[in-house]
């Protein structure tokens, strides 16, 4: 680690156990709900990620709301870039924009392919892959020049984050997948949903001769339903039985409300034993019930440093 | 007559002859530079397009440059969007985010291909072209839906569209029929590519007129005999009068001095636009012109008052009111 | 070989119209071998053809055929259609969208009808009796690093450096989890050769200028090539 332009690398650089959340601009031309998003998840979690048109949905502009976020609530951002609808011009103009209006964190992903998405008709564009764009990333920043070497004026300066899965199955092509990009040079990892200490444990330790900062993913489910739409259509999501059946057991006692009190321990237990693992924090997905997030880490007991 | 959602639209549709500027963000976060240029402007254009990777040449977002220029130079933008580099998905993302910002005029262009500019080795994309395009926002503006028909939340974008044309082309008749699809699909508004000839230029004009959708006829004041050259050289269909390039050539060997020469310059551009926007507004055919005399925007002044304008009446633009309250310096550490 | 599928034969009635005069032309290349459009299949066109005006329009056409060695050869298809020309209307060719072009550039005046449409490159699978698109033609093979699977045709996102999320089990997302994972596939035939460094490799981004059309390669060129 060089430097330290971020909040969020900040905070992990001092060896923080850190909260990330989720926050996700629909198809809208309001910004009115990220900013209320937002301002629910201000003090609970460092910085918060803007997805970049999720499942291939047409949504806003991820960098509106990243950039909205920081200025209008003051929160930081993880601005998350994907490589399905855009080539390599278009990326590295919004990366340069990014960089103009105070954008600190990105997270490089491919994105979806346009097949699952509700715009399915759309060019799959994939100039670049994730890897190509943590490359990308790292030129900008590093050497101040985009990936033809032209010079750019104010390099823009940011920390680049990747995505990973550590249910992937099987489990070492994703290893070796992110050895590649760990070698082109990544500050943080932020994972797909984990729903044990156990998966956890195997791919910190299948991860240990990288030294890059894991966040675990979490996604807690407002209901039933969203946890049977979840496993059918996220891929790589691996919800296990026995928090199947809680949820489940949970729903037939107590309703809408005995799910949300379910998810506040569970999640909140898991989180307490994230805490004694290696992983550097927590990134929670609680995308439209943002109030959840402060309970569930209220529960754990573990101080948002 | 279409709905008018921009000061620019409300303007032509006034009557008046109206002038748009263009201004080209370069290879950087540092956007003051291009704000800068904009408040040369203010008060003598009515709006300023902002280049999207023009030429294929990567630069900062226009997205952020038009929304930036909007809040910081209180100026209306024209916001140029190519379908090069992005899918419908990217487009429809870009234009909800441009909603929001209070963004009114699109331009909407299929772009030039990435061979051209400086990333060659990029993968073009062109899932839509500037008629398709086109649709799409239409659909936005009216519907209040995406291309795919799926409802937009929130405020319905408003936009006005122009499309670009070039009356140079040859064959021209191709050309034109290209414009009207694109009319019939729903711009607003047409500006077009560099005229230098203004007999042709009301040719054009008049071929145009049938159709009745107001157009900004595109000039172009050269800084230096370099720029002429290149603009000469580079740019397809369109070539600077020989006479004008010789003239430019020339400025070299007989000024003596740096400001000398930027006089002379200005002197020659002001001697050959003077009379050919004086003619076309005297054609009463165009709605305007459109002038792209980008990173030499101190000559506009000069060309109004040559051309006896008063420094238009444009009362401070209203620029839409977006969630931003306070003012936005573009922020680097 | 080039993999083609026959149009509709309503498709194929409609192009045709009016005319009077049809030449059927086959393919013995790629379509030929596997059996779409060579001899037995211009044969067989020509009896529905024949049949199909009759009872529709009640009328008689003239069909001649031919079946050329390969009609994505200019001079092969000069000489060989040629003396069979003049009085055509229209001809149907059965070959490839290159060989309906090249009877095209060789025979300005005529009009021609292709009655299949053309797919992709791939493998013939004869005993599944299936075809695998295997390569996309990029301009830039790097199979050699990939264990011999290309990851331009065989990724639904052409990933240089996959596997993406939307793989589960080997299998990828688009299409449903039917089809493979070129990645994983490439994971997988790596290990084998323990060639996982190769894997591992960051390839950089794509030279797309590779894949610019149109397209064309002279005999200099090819000569520059082979110098170097």
């Amino acid at each position: 680690m060089t430097k330290v332009y971020s909040n969020l690398m900040k905070h992990i650089t001092e060896g923080k156990f850190v909260f990330t959340g989720e926050l996700e601009p629909v198809k809208t031309t309001s910004l009115h709900e990220v900013i209320e998003g937002a301002k629910t998840l201000k003090g609970h979690v460092v910085a918060i990620n803007v997805t970049d048109n999720p499942t291939s949905f047409a949504y806003m502009n991820a960098l509106i709301p990243s950039y909205i976020i920081q200025k209008k609530v003051g929160v930081e951002a993880v601005y998350q870039v994907t490589c399905r609808d855009r080539n390599r011009l278009a990326i590295t103009s919004d990366l340069l924009a990014a960089g103009g209006v105070g954008i600190k964190n990105i997270l490089a992903l491919t994105g979806d392919h346009t097949t699952v998405g509700d715009n399915p008709q759309a060019k799959n564009v994939f100039d670049l892959d994730s890897a190509t764009l943590v490359h990308l990333i790292r030129k900008m920043v590093d050497e101040g020049v985009d990936l033809n070497e032209n010079k750019i004026d104010n390099p823009p300066k940011f920390h680049v984050g990747i995505a990973a899965n550590p249910n992937a199955d099987p489990l070492e092509p994703e290893i070796l997948k992110i050895e590649r990009k760990a070698k082109l040079g990544v500050d943080f990892v932020q994972t797909q949903c984990v729903y044990n200490v156990e998966v956890t444990n195997r791919f910190m330790k299948e991860m240990s001769h990288l030294d890059i900062p894991v966040l675990i993913g979490i996604a807690p489910f407002r209901s039933i339903n969203m946890m049977k739409y979840f496993m059918k259509f996220v891929p790589g999501v691996v919800v296990p039985d026995e928090v199947q059946q809680s949820l489940i057991e949970a729903n037939e006692e107590g309703g809408k409300e005995g799910v949300v009190q379910k998810n506040i321990e569970f999640f909140g237990d898991f989180i307490k034993e994230l805490k004694n693992t290696k992983v550097a924090g927590v990134h929670i997905m609680a995308i439209g019930f943002e109030w959840i997030v402060p309970k569930i880490i209220e529960y754990s007991g573990v101080q948002q440093s | 007559m279409v709905k008018a959602h921009s000061e620019l639209m409300k303007r032509i549709q006034s009557g008046k002859f109206v002038f748009t500027g263009e201004l080209e963000p370069l290879k950087t976060t540092d956007l003051s530079e291009v704000i800068t240029e904009a408040k040369l402007l203010k008060g003598y254009v009515e709006a300023c397009n902002v280049t999207d990777n023009p030429a294929s040449n990567v630069t900062v977002s226009s997205l952020v440059a038009a929304y930036l220029i909007q809040k910081e130079a209180g100026i209306e933008t024209v916001y140029q969007l190519r379908c090069s580099d992005r899918n419908r998905i990217a487009l429809t993302s870009d234009l909800l985010g441009a909603a929001a910002l209070g963004i009114k005029n699109i331009l909407a262009l299929t772009g030039d291909h990435t061979l051209l500019g400086d990333m060659p080795n990029a993968k073009p994309v062109f899932d839509l072209d500037s008629a398709l395009l086109t649709g799409m926002i239409r659909r936005m503006v009216e519907e209040g839906k995406d291309l795919n028909g799926l409802d937009i939340k929130g405020p319905r974008p408003k936009f006005n569209i122009g499309v670009a044309a070039n009356p140079n082309s040859n064959p021209i008749e191709p050309e034109i029929w290209k414009v009207i699809r694109k009319v019939e699909n729903g711009a607003d508004f047409v500006q077009t590519q560099v005229c230098f000839d203004i007999e042709k230029t009301i040719e054009f004009l008049r071929m145009f007129k049938i159709f009745e959708v107001p157009v900004l006829i595109g000039i172009f004041p050269m800084k230096s005999y370099g720029v002429a050259a290149q603009f000469d050289k580079f740019v397809p269909g369109v070539s600077v009068p020989k006479d004008l390039l010789t003239k430019f050539k020339q400025v070299k060997s007989k000024a003596k001095s740096k400001e000398e020469r930027r006089k002379m310059y200005d002197k020659i551009n002001l001697e050959f636009f003077t009379p050919f926007i004086t003619e076309l507004m005297k054609s009463g055919l165009s709605a305007g012109c459109h002038v792209m005399s980008v990173h030499y925007q101190e000559i506009v002044p000069k060309l109004f008052r040559e051309m006896g304008l008063t420094k238009a009446l444009i009362p401070e633009a209203v620029i839409p009111e977006t969630v931003i309250p306070e003012a936005i310096i573009p922020v680097v550490s | 070989m080039i993999i083609v599928k026959r149009k509709p034969i309503n498709k194929i009635f409609d192009m045709i119209g009016p005319a009077d005069n049809v030449l059927i032309v086959g393919c013995d290349g790629c379509v030929g071998i596997y059996q779409e459009g060579g001899q037995k299949q211009v044969e067989l066109m020509s009896v529905i053809l024949e049949l199909a005006k009759k009872l529709k329009e009640n009328r008689d056409i003239k069909i001649k055929t031919a079946t050329v060695l390969r009609q994505c050869d200019r001079q092969i298809v000069a000489t060989s259609l040629r003396p069979l020309i003049d009085d055509v209307d229209v001809v149907l060719s059965m070959a490839c969208g290159v060989g309906a072009q090249t009877i095209a550039e060789v025979f300005e005046d005529i009009i021609v009808i292709p009655a299949q449409d053309t797919l992709f490159i791939g493998m013939h699978d004869r005993q599944l009796k299936k075809f695998y698109e295997l390569c996309s033609a990029c301009g830039e093979c790097i199979l050699f690093e990939t264990g011999g699977v290309c990851p331009i045709t065989r990724c639904a996102k052409s990933l240089l450096n996959g596997p993406c999320g939307g793989q589960s089990k080997g299998k990828c997302e688009v299409g449903g989890w039917v089809k493979d994972c070129a990645w994983i596939l490439i994971h997988n035939r790596l290990k084998q050769k323990d060639r996982l460094d190769l894997f591992t490799k960051f390839r950089e981004p794509r030279d797309h200028r590779n894949m610019e059309s149109p397209r064309e390669l002279g005999e200099t060129f090819v000569g520059e090539v082979e110098a170097t």
